[in-house]
């Protein structure tokens, strides 16, 4: 028994445990990716899948692939993912209602029923196979290395493929470039020309930089106008960001009031 | 332990992710679903090499890993142009065509 476990094709008890451990794993992190409510929360459960994946890979004699999946899929692939999650915006909860009426029934029917035939296919094709399964294994295709062996047949059986896929990538970084491009309906106003329009416009001050807002020691002074020499508060003192905030205090307890002026006057 | 165990657990991710794609509606989630789908697909060209004997199914999955990688870039830079002039990432939004 424990010769024929440790022939070629039949997986050891090592890999057993690797297998009975993560694999359970693996599906309830499908499972709750699917379930979880925030999208970002998905995509961690997304990335711990391929990593466990990747650990799979190189459990099944395929060394360079694990490596490539943990590089190019939870490095590059799930960077992606995250960097348009926060793009897009982090809380944005699915919407619960059904626009097509029944279709989460439907679809839950489809995808188990889908489920089932792929499983009962299987089982089907594997139930004569015997212990082993009559797996051959990878020993002697791996004997001069997997890397060495997978690029003799990606230079050699697979070469057009694997120009055509070069040609496929190129493809795509121009597509991403030209979806992600926008045109600016407006040209881009120079400098020169703001400071023309501000000349033009008729501000108080022409040329001169905006007011600026009030000094008064008491608070923190951008959120107070400053007050012209009549004694009235200047709003284009204060900068819009504030003044769209609500934050300006009233100027009224440090305007001159309108006594003391006639009394100067 | 038989090898083919690793094909019911891609059969399940599979399934699982096609699951996803039919039910969610925020469509980074789908297409999250879809990378599950494709990895699950690697996973059983993986242990198809390892029953053959042979190292095709492993430069086939390493073709799927490549093609995946443009399909995640020019789909999400579809999603991020549609956010843009929609404000919404929920494939319940993108409706013009709807007759």
């Amino acid at each position: 028994m424990n010769t024929l476990a440790l022939s070629a094709g039949l997986t050891g008890a090592p890999e057993a445990v690797l297998f009975w451990i993560l694999a359970p794993l693996i599906v309830l992190a499908a499972i709750g990716m699917i379930l979880v409510k925030k999208a970002v929360h998905s995509a961690l459960l997304l990335a711990y899948i391929m990593i466990s994946l990747a650990i799979f890979y190189i459990a099944q004699d395929a060394p360079f692939l694990g490596v490539v999946q943990i590089v190019v899929y939870t490095g590059a692939v799930m960077m992606l993912f995250l960097f348009i999650l926060m793009l897009v915006g982090v809380d944005s909860a699915d919407s619960l209602v059904e626009t097509i009426r029944g279709q989460r029934v439907v679809a839950l029917l489809a995808g188990l029923s889908l489920g089932a035939l792929l499983i009962g296919a299987l089982g089907r094709s594997l139930l004569g196979a015997g212990i082993a399964g009559g797996a051959v294994g990878l020993d002697q295709a791996n004997s001069g290395g997997n890397v060495q062996g997978l690029a003799t047949l990606l230079f050699s059986r697979y070469v057009w493929a694997f120009e055509v896929v070069s040609a496929l990538l190129i493809t795509a970084a121009l597509g991403a470039m030209v979806l992600g491009h926008r045109e600016r309906p407006v040209p881009r106003r120079t400098q020169r020309q703001l400071s023309e329009d501000r000349f033009r416009e008729g501000s108080e001050l022409p040329g001169a930089p905006l007011p600026s807002p009030g000094v008064f020691s008491r608070h923190n002074a951008v959120d107070i106008p400053a007050l012209l020499p009549d004694g009235s508060p200047a709003p284009t003192s204060v900068s819009r960001v504030i003044k769209a905030r609500g934050d300006v205090l009233p100027t009224a307890p440090f305007e001159l009031n309108k006594e003391s002026q006639g009394e100067q006057k | 332990m038989n090898p083919a165990n690793y094909l019911f657990v891609s059969a399940l991710l599979f399934t699982i992710g096609a699951l996803g794609v039919l039910t969610r509606r925020n469509s980074i989630v789908i297409f999250m679903c879809v990378e599950l789908m494709l990895n699950a697909a690697n996973l059983a060209f993986v242990t198809f090499a390892r029953i053959q004997g042979n190292l095709d199914g492993q430069v086939i999955a390493f073709f799927t890993m490549v093609v995946a990688a443009c399909e995640v870039v020019v789909g999400l830079a579809i999603i991020v142009s549609i956010y843009r002039s929609r404000r919404s990432a929920s494939v319940d939004d993108v409706n013009l065509l709807k007759f």
